[in-house]
């Protein structure tokens, strides 16, 4: 097993390859992870203020998060017009998986901001924008990273179900491998996938312990 | 196009018709989330109750949801042998995690001063589990298995790929074929039965979770929704299981 | 200045929370709104920083109506406190009160300065300013809620219930630091309360709200316990209102007599006065406790005899100060003492009673109703 592991290592090429579909790999999950945050946060923002939007909303994401990968990543093409085996369908249905997860942790991180506060700053002159940036959204940053820590995790995962429709990452290495019987790249993908959402999750947490001093302080969380 | 395949009375019969590939795939996840519930749910009543061995299972929980279902999947099929074996051994692992973290988490988040109380009133370790703690933990076990149906249908149909059954199959046959329109049918198909399982469970979830704890989510503030909707379910269990790690 | 012309506030559900409201506060002073839970005192206080819209009337701070001006910039020009301080957890202390600077364009610099400098006014400690909200006690929450409401030097202050959060003996301590800073300060402060006590104490003018958002009284405190307009008022100010007074009539009609003192703590039984307690006093002439008379008890305390002296009270300062200083005396005599702290005299529980009942009939005298 361990001969087999070193003789495919061994090779130059390969070490290559697996590279590049590491890199891939990273676009792949990370780019919606961004993507997903950029848009949960104006949609939670709106559905706390909006009690309609807010049923609407979350229920919408719901929906979408039951929809299984596979079957999104096939579907996106016919809603956004892309190409079927485009990578960009992968990254636009993970993306608005991540949306779709952290919507809600936006939604209850802000509701969870005391009334006192935001009265507060209202009255010391903030306006609305420039309130929810300054103080609604820093406070809301723990419950945030716990969500974006969970769909990190989900997105580097299903990233590789991309392999299916020739869409790279470390997923290929699962396909080459089935095709021709041989351990290894399997193996190495599977290593290479956990390591990746552990260093991610290890960034995420100290993103956050960066971004909330205060949480640290005692009593808050 | 999708809709007149679908509609095809010659795609309703045959062992490659919709009813067949509907029951397998509905069999293949019964057994697996069954099977999963069975191993997570006295492992994570132990753990949450007994408070032993937490770091440790959480560790391994959060290290089995980073794992890649395709590359589980090819894995279990070279090691085992093709067939429904290897196929039911990857649908369970990866459906042990979210069971294992809704339990805990569940557990955990029983009040520590109604635990205290029922100790006070001299319940033993059995009755504070079984009347105590299991009804409280009740919304987020099912949250957890929710997720876990999910995670099985979702792998059942990536699991066609190295030959099993289900709806998977129209899809990635029709992949292989460029059959488009058979490739969105199954891609809807099996959209539309995890949306179906997943209300079925939300209302089971729904029914058998005590009304006093609805009441008290409600007053809490946190909205009846707290006991039924997933993301929140899913990110609540996610931070107490990771809790006990960091 | 702050004006309030015929104003009311109709919520959308109908409720009237404040009915047609004429209120003038003067500028640099203390005034207090108190009444029960309910009856329109924070929807009064709101409507002036523009977080409530009057439904009609005007308001008017400094002669400018504030409708006028932009929310924003009017708040920014108005500090205000809140009971529980509405610190915002994220930021440290020092950032806390650097708020209001930092939203007026101030540099992070000089904002930061300021901020420390505020932090010594309300009486806390330098290093604090590093700590996040949390890592405080509820008083000094309440200090730092005070010093970010002061941080841009607003003319006006609107504090609503700012001390109510914190327990009785906090409490006691925040409001005298709160007349102090005033006497130092001269803000025009609009104080909400439910604690007629509270009102009593920091108001020099108390307006009196009943349910339904009307005023009821709006009078100085020594005259709402004099003369409460109504039953209302009078059963809100309550029984013991007698007693209350005394915390704010000031002690000028009262004359401290002389007692025998002495600076020897152990005077020879035969040396004390025959039937008088004799005060001793140290080097500088601040009492330090009583010796019995010859006739009393003998001396079974160590020290010579000498008995602690109970409470002192201050000359000029209100009245209550002189009847405990009586009362805890165990002489029977409240020393009385000046500014520095030097003997000065004493007087009976009888006395203080006696100037209590002269200023009463004084005040009944100059007869008049609400304002
Ligand atoms: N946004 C609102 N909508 C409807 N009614 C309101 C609103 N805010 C306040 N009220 C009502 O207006 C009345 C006055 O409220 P307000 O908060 O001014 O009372 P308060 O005197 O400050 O009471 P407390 O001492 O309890 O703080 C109450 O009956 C309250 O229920
Ligand atoms: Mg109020």
């Amino acid at each position: 097993m361990l001969d087999d592991l070193s003789r495919y290592l061994g090779s130059e090429s390969t070490r290559q390859l697996i590279v590049d579909q590491l890199v891939q790999h990273v676009e792949l999950a990370l780019l919606p992870l961004v993507v997903g945050v950029a848009l949960a946060i104006p949609l939670g923002w709106l559905a706390q203020r909006h009690p309609l939007l807010r049923t609407s909303l979350l229920g919408v994401a719901n929906v979408v998060y039951t929809v299984p990968s596979l079957a999104f990543f096939v579907v996106i093409p016919g809603v956004i017009g892309t190409q079927i085996l485009a990578p960009v369908n992968v990254i636009a249905a993970l993306s608005v998986y991540t949306a779709a997860l952290l919507v809600r942790p936006v939604v209850d991180a802000l509701d969870a901001v005391p009334g006192h506060v935001i009265a507060a700053a209202t009255a010391m002159g903030y306006r609305p924008l420039r309130r929810f940036l300054a103080v609604e959204l820093p406070l809301a940053v723990p419950v945030l990273t716990a969500g974006v820590r969970v769909a990190s995790v989900s997105n580097i995962s299903l990233a590789s179900v991309g392999a299916l429709l020739g869409i790279g990452g470390l997923g290929a290495l699962f396909t080459s491998g089935f095709q021709t019987s041989y351990l290894p790249p399997i193996i190495v993908g599977i290593v290479l996938v956990l390591a990746l959402a552990l260093v991610v999750d290890l960034v995420l947490v100290g993103l956050r312990r960066l971004l909330t001093p205060w949480a640290r302080a005692g009593g808050a969380r | 196009m999708t809709l007149s395949w679908l509609f095809d009375p010659a795609h309703w019969s045959g062992t490659d018709g919709i009813p067949v590939r509907l029951l397998q795939h509905l069999r293949y996840t019964l057994v697996a989330a069954l099977a999963a519930t069975a191993v997570a749910v006295p492992l994570g009543l132990f753990v949450g109750h007994t408070g032993r061995g937490g770091v440790l299972v959480v560790g391994g929980s959060n290290a089995m949801r980073a794992l890649p279902t395709l590359g589980l999947v090819t894995f279990l099929f070279l090691v085992l042998g093709s067939g429904e074996v290897s196929a039911l051994v990857a649908l369970t692992v990866l459906a042990v995690p979210p069971v294992l973290a809704g339990t805990y988490a569940g557990i955990q988040d029983t009040d520590a001063g109604v635990v205290d109380a029922a100790r006070g009133m001299g319940m033993t370790g059995w009755q504070r589990l079984w009347r105590v703690e299991l009804p409280n933990a009740l919304p987020l076990l099912l949250g957890g298995v929710r997720n876990a149906v999910l995670q099985v249908v979702a792998t059942t149909a990536v699991a066609a790929y190295v030959g099993l059954g289900g709806l998977g199959r129209f899809l990635l046959d029709g992949l292989r074929a460029f059959d488009y329109p058979k490739m969105v049918a199954g891609a809807v198909l099996v959209a539309a039965l995890a949306m179906v399982l997943d209300l079925l469970l939300a209302l089971l979830q729904r029914a058998v979770v005590p009304r006093g704890l609805r009441l008290a989510a409600r007053g809490r503030g946190r909205g009846p929704a707290r006991v039924v909707e997933r993301g929140r379910t899913e990110v609540a269990a996610d931070a107490a299981m990771r809790e006990g790690t960091e | 200045m702050i004006e309030f012309r015929a104003v009311t506030k109709r919520f959308d559900d109908g409720t009237v929370a404040v009915d047609n409201l004429d209120l003038s506060v003067a500028a640099g002073t203390i005034t207090v709104f108190v009444g029960p839970s309910g009856c329109g005192k924070t929807t009064s206080l709101r409507m002036v920083n523009r977080m409530v819209e009057p439904s009609s009337g005007t308001i008017l701070v400094d002669g400018v109506d504030v409708r006028g001006v932009n929310p924003a910039q009017l708040r920014r020009g108005i500090g205000y406190v809140i009971q529980q301080a509405g610190l915002f957890p994220h930021r440290t202390v020092l950032d806390n009160v650097a708020t209001v600077p930092l939203l007026s364009g101030w540099t992070r610099r000089r904002a930061r300065a300021r901020a420390a400098e505020l932090l010594e006014l309300v009486g806390l400690p330098a290093e604090l300013g590093a700590r996040y909200p949390v890592q405080l006690s509820g008083g000094q929450q309440q200090r730092v809620g005070v010093a970010r409401a002061l941080a841009a030097d607003p003319p006006v202050l609107l504090m609503d219930e700012p001390f109510s959060a914190v327990d009785p003996v906090v409490r006691e301590g925040l409001q005298d630091e709160l007349l102090r800073l005033q006497a130092e300060l001269d803000k025009t402060i609009v104080f909400v309360t439910h604690d007629i006590d509270e009102a009593v104490k920091v108001g020099e003018r108390v307006a009196v709200f009943r349910q339904g958002g009307r005023l009821v009284q709006y009078a100085g405190p020594d005259e709402l316990l004099a003369r409460p307009a109504d039953d209302f008022v009078s059963s809100f100010v309550g029984r013991d209102r007698g007693y209350r007074r005394l915390s704010f009539v000031d002690g000028g009609g009262i004359e401290p007599a002389e007692v025998p003192t002495t600076r020897e703590t152990a005077l020879a039984t035969a040396e004390r006065a025959p039937d008088a307690w004799t005060l001793v006093l140290d080097e500088e002439d601040r009492p330090r406790g009583w010796l019995p008379p010859r006739s009393g008890p003998a001396e079974e305390a160590p020290g010579g005899g000498v008995r602690p002296g109970g409470s002192l009270y201050t000359r000029g300062t209100p009245l209550r100060g002189a009847l405990d200083a009586a009362l805890s005396s165990p002489s029977g005599l409240g020393v009385v003492v000046d500014e520095d702290g030097r003997y000065a005299g004493a007087v009976s529980a009888e006395e203080v009673l006696a100037a209590i009942r002269r200023r009463r009939d004084e005040a009944g005298a100059g007869a008049g109703g609400a304002a």
